[in-house]
C-alpha cells in the first residue's frame, strides 16, 4: 500500500466533503430569532413580512380597535382607578398632607417613594431610544416607541408627587426662577431646584424625542386616511355601547376626516423628501447624543436630593450610578411588563418583537439587577469600613429592624429572581420573563421605600423614632397613578403607531440599496 | 427652504416654464420605482447628469442616499451648538445674577458665586436648548410645518408613505425637460411616469 502525498489526501478529502447537518441543540429554538452564530444575524422581523407588511400591521392596529373585547373593560378599571386617585389628590389638597401617614419622623415617604419610582421607570426610554441608538443596536426599533410613550407617562406620573407633596401647592410657582413676594430668587444650591430643572427637562427632551420619531408615522397615517377618503371608502365614526347593551349611534361624520385633520396636524406636512430624511437623521442623532449624557444626569441630580443631605443611610457617594442602574433596571421591567401582554394580545406582533427582543431585555436585567446587587453591598461594606456608628446602624437597622421585610422584599425581587437569566430557557420564556418582571418592578418600589423610610424612622435620637404607617389616602393616590400610566398607555396602544414604522423598515433586508434580497440577515450592512 | 414658501405676498413668482393644457403650471415630473436598489442607482444616475431641483422620496431613510443624490451636509449641528451654548451662558448668567448679584444667599458660609453648585442646571438648561433647535431647526430647513403640496395631491404618491420609491423632477430644475427627463427616468427603471401640476 503506496502511501499517498499529503496534499492529495487533503484534496480528496476535500472533494468528499458533504454539506453538515445541524445538530439539533444548534438548530434555532423558539422563533427562529435566537441563532448563536455571529456569522449570522438574527431577523428583526420574522415570516418574511413585506415592507407593506409592516405598514398594515401597525396602522392596522391604530385604525381598528383591537381583537377580542378586552381593551374597552381594562380602560374602564384603569381609568377608573386614575379618577379616585385624582379624587384623593383633591382631598388631599383641600385638607393637607396629614391625610397622608406622614409624621415628625418620616415626611417623606410614598410621596417620595413613588416620584423616584416613577421618574426610575421613565429612564427606559430614553436609554432605548438614545444609548442603544448611538450604539447602532438595530433590535431598538421594535421596542422604542412603546418604551419612549411609557417613559412620556411615567414622567408625567412622577410629576405629580413632589407638587402635591409640597402641601401647600398654590406656591409651587415659588420653583420656577421668578421672584417671590420678597423679591427673593430661588436657591440655586439646593438639589431639590436641580431636581425641578432635571425632571422637567427630561420630560419635554424625552417629549420631542417621541413625537419627532413620530412623525413619518403620522403622515403615514395620515396618507392612509387620505387615500380612503379619495376612493369613498371611508365609514362613518360609529359610537357603540360596550358589553351586551345593543346600542349604537351613527355620527354625520366620516373617521378618515378626524384621522387626515389630527395625523396631518402632527405630521407637520412630511412627504418622506430624502432631503428631509437626511436632516431627520441628523437631527434624531443629536437628540440620541444629548439625551444620553441627560438620561444618566437626571438619576444623579435625584439622588442628589437624599445624597446631599447628612442622613445616615442617604449620605453616601455611591447614590448616583446606583440610583441610574436602578433606573435602567426598573425601566426596562416595566417596559417587559407591558410588551409581553402586548405581545399576547396583539396577533402579527410576534413577528416585529421576536423572542430575540426579549431575551436582549432580560439580558439587561440581569447586568443591571447585579450592579444594583453590587450597589446594596457597596452600602453595607461603607457603612462598616467608614466605622460611623449612625451610618453602621442605620444599615444594620434595614437589614434587621422592624422594615426588615420590605429590605428582604427588595433583596429577593431585585438581586435574586433576575439571576434565573442566566438560564437561556428562562430568558427565552415570556411567561418567566413577565413573572420576574412583575417581581422587580415591586422590588424596584420597595428598594425606594427602603431608603426613604427606613433612614428616615430611626434617625439620630431614639427619642423621636417613630414608624410610618401608610393611609388609604396614600394606597389610592398610589394606585391612581398606576391607572394614569396604565390608562395613558392603552390610549397610547389604541390611536399612535406603536412600532416606529419608518425606522423597522430600514432594518429590513429589503431596504438595503445594494440587493441582499435573499440574505436574511435583516441588518443591512 | 424658502422665505416665500412663508410669505408668499413678498415675491412675485416667476413665470412658470411648462404649462399644461389647461393652463396649469408644472411642478414637475414624479417617477415610481418599486425597489431600493433601483431607486439608488437611478439616483446615482440622476446626480452625475447634473440635475439640482430634484428628490427621493422614500418611506424611510435609505442608507448612502446623501451620497447617491450628491446632497450637502446639513447645517444643523451649528445651529443646535449655538443653541447649546445660548442654553449655558444664559443658565450661568441666569444663576449668577440671582443668587451671586440681585439677591445674595448666604447658604452654610459658601461663596456667592460658584460654579460647581450652578453646574446642574446649566447642564440641564444646555441640554433642553438643544433639543428644541434639533427639533424646530429640522423643521425649519425642511420647510415645514407646510400644510400642503403639489405632490400630496397625487393619489399614487401617498404610497410613498408605505412601501414605493419615487424620484420627482421639479420644473424649475434647468435641466428639466418635459421629453428628455421622462425618457431618462423611464431608462433608469421607472415603473410608473406622471406629470404633477402646481396646486
Amino acid at each position: 500500500m503506496s502511501a499517498m502525498h499529503p496534499d492529495r489526501i487533503t484534496a480528496e478529502r476535500l472533494a468528499g466533503l458533504a454539506p453538515g447537518v445541524a445538530s439539533i441543540q444548534d438548530a434555532p429554538t423558539g422563533d427562529g430569532t435566537l441563532i448563536e452564530d455571529p456569522a449570522i444575524r438574527a431577523p428583526l422581523v420574522l415570516n418574511d413580512r413585506s415592507i407593506h407588511d409592516v405598514t398594515e400591521i401597525v396602522c392596522g392596529y391604530c385604525e381598528k380597535p383591537p381583537p377580542g373585547k378586552w381593551w374597552l373593560p381594562a380602560f374602564c378599571v384603569a381609568s377608573t382607578a386614575a379618577a379616585v386617585g385624582v379624587l384623593m389628590i383633591l382631598y388631599l389638597i383641600v385638607t393637607g398632607i396629614g391625610t397622608w401617614g406622614l409624621n415628625n419622623q418620616v415626611g417623606w415617604a410614598w410621596d417620595i417613594t413613588n416620584f423616584v419610582f416613577w421618574i426610575g421607570i421613565g429612564h427606559a426610554g430614553t436609554l432605548i431610544s438614545a444609548i442603544l441608538c448611538l450604539f447602532k443596536q438595530k433590535w431598538r426599533t421594535a421596542v422604542n416607541r412603546s418604551a419612549e410613550a411609557m417613559t412620556i407617562f411615567a414622567v408625567m406620573c412622577a410629576g405629580i408627587f413632589p407638587a402635591i407633596h409640597v402641601g401647600r401647592i398654590w406656591f409651587i410657582w415659588m420653583v420656577f426662577p421668578i421672584p417671590n413676594y420678597n423679591w427673593i430668587w430661588p436657591n440655586f444650591r439646593s438639589p431639590l431646584l436641580w431636581d425641578v430643572f432635571a425632571v422637567s427637562t427630561y420630560f419635554t427632551v424625552s417629549l420631542l424625542f417621541w413625537y419627532m420619531g413620530m412623525i413619518p408615522d403620522f403622515a403615514t397615517l395620515r396618507d392612509r386616511a387620505d387615500r380612503r377618503l379619495r376612493r369613498g371608502q371611508s365609514a362613518r365614526v360609529r359610537l357603540q355601547a360596550p358589553g351586551p347593551v345593543k346600542f349604537a349611534v351613527e355620527l354625520p361624520i366620516l373617521a378618515d376626516r378626524i384621522r387626515a385633520l389630527v395625523y396631518g396636524l402632527l405630521a407637520v406636512g412630511w412627504r418622506f423628501s430624502s432631503r428631509h430624511w437626511h436632516r431627520y437623521e441628523n437631527a434624531y442623532l443629536i437628540l440620541a447624543g444629548i439625551s444620553t449624557p441627560l438620561v444618566l444626569s437626571v438619576h444623579s441630580i435625584v439622588s442628589f436630593d437624599f445624597a446631599t443631605s447628612i442622613l445616615p443611610g442617604w449620605h453616601t457617594t455611591i447614590f448616583p450610578p446606583y440610583f441610574v442602574a436602578g433606573a435602567i433596571f426598573g425601566g426596562f421591567a416595566m417596559v417587559l411588563l407591558l410588551l409581553i401582554p402586548a405581545r399576547e394580545l396583539y396577533p402579527n406582533f410576534k413577528d416585529l418583537l421576536t423572542l430575540r427582543h426579549l431575551e436582549n431585555m432580560a439580558k439587561i436585567l440581569l447586568v443591571t439587577g447585579m450592579m444594583v446587587g453590587f450597589a446594596y453591598a457597596m452600602e453595607f461594606f461603607i457603612a462598616w469600613y467608614g466605622a460611623n456608628e449612625y451610618e453602621l446602624y442605620a444599615f444594620i437597622n434595614r437589614a434587621t429592624g422592624p422594615y426588615w421585610w420590605a429590605y428582604w422584599t427588595m433583596i429577593t425581587c431585585n438581586v435574586v429572581s433576575p439571576q434565573l437569566f442566566w438560564s437561556r430557557a428562562m430568558r427565552t420564556n415570556p411567561v418567566v420573563i413577565w413573572i420576574v418582571a412583575l417581581l422587580v418592578t415591586i422590588g424596584m418600589w420597595f428598594e425606594r421605600f427602603v431608603i426613604i423610610v427606613t433612614s428616615l424612622h430611626r434617625a439620630f435620637l431614639p427619642g423621636e423614632w417613630h414608624m410610618f404607617f401608610p393611609t388609604w389616602v396614600d394606597i389610592l393616590i398610589f394606585t391612581g397613578s398606576l391607572g394614569i400610566f396604565v390608562s395613558m398607555f392603552m390610549l397610547f396602544m389604541r390611536f399612535l403607531p406603536q412600532f416606529p414604522m419608518a425606522e423597522v423598515k430600514a432594518v429590513m433586508p429589503q431596504a438595503d440599496p445594494h440587493g441582499h434580497h435573499a440574505r436574511h440577515d435583516g441588518g443591512g450592512h | 427652504m424658502a422665505i416665500s414658501d412663508y410669505m408668499p405676498f413678498l415675491f412675485r413668482p416667476p413665470a412658470p416654464r411648462f404649462v399644461t393644457e389647461s393652463g396649469a403650471p408644472v411642478h414637475g415630473v414624479l417617477a415610481q420605482f418599486d425597489d431600493v436598489a433601483k431607486v439608488f442607482h437611478a439616483a446615482e444616475r440622476m446626480r452625475d447628469e447634473g440635475f439640482t431641483a430634484w428628490d427621493v422620496h422614500s418611506p424611510f431613510p435609505i442608507h448612502g442616499i446623501e451620497e447617491a443624490m450628491g446632497q450637502r451636509r446639513t447645517i444643523l449641528p451649528f445651529i443646535v451648538g449655538g443653541a447649546a451654548l445660548t442654553g449655558v451662558s444664559g443658565a450661568m448668567l441666569m444663576q449668577w445674577f440671582m443668587n451671586g448679584f440681585d439677591f445674595r444667599f448666604v447658604v452654610q458660609g459658601k461663596p456667592d458665586f460658584a460654579w460647581e453648585p450652578f453646574l446642574m442646571v446649566t447642564f440641564e438648561l444646555g441640554v433642553l436648548f438643544s433639543a428644541f433647535a434639533a427639533l424646530f431647526g429640522m423643521l425649519a430647513l425642511n420647510g415645514l410645518p407646510r400644510w400642503n403640496h403639489p405632490l400630496l395631491a397625487s393619489e399614487r404618491f401617498l404610497s410613498s408613505s408605505d412601501d414605493t420609491f419615487f424620484i420627482v423632477v421639479e420644473a424649475t430644475d434647468p435641466k428639466f425637460d418635459p421629453l428628455a427627463t421622462r425618457r431618462l427616468l423611464e431608462s433608469l427603471g421607472a415603473s410608473a411616469i406622471e406629470l404633477v401640476e402646481e396646486t
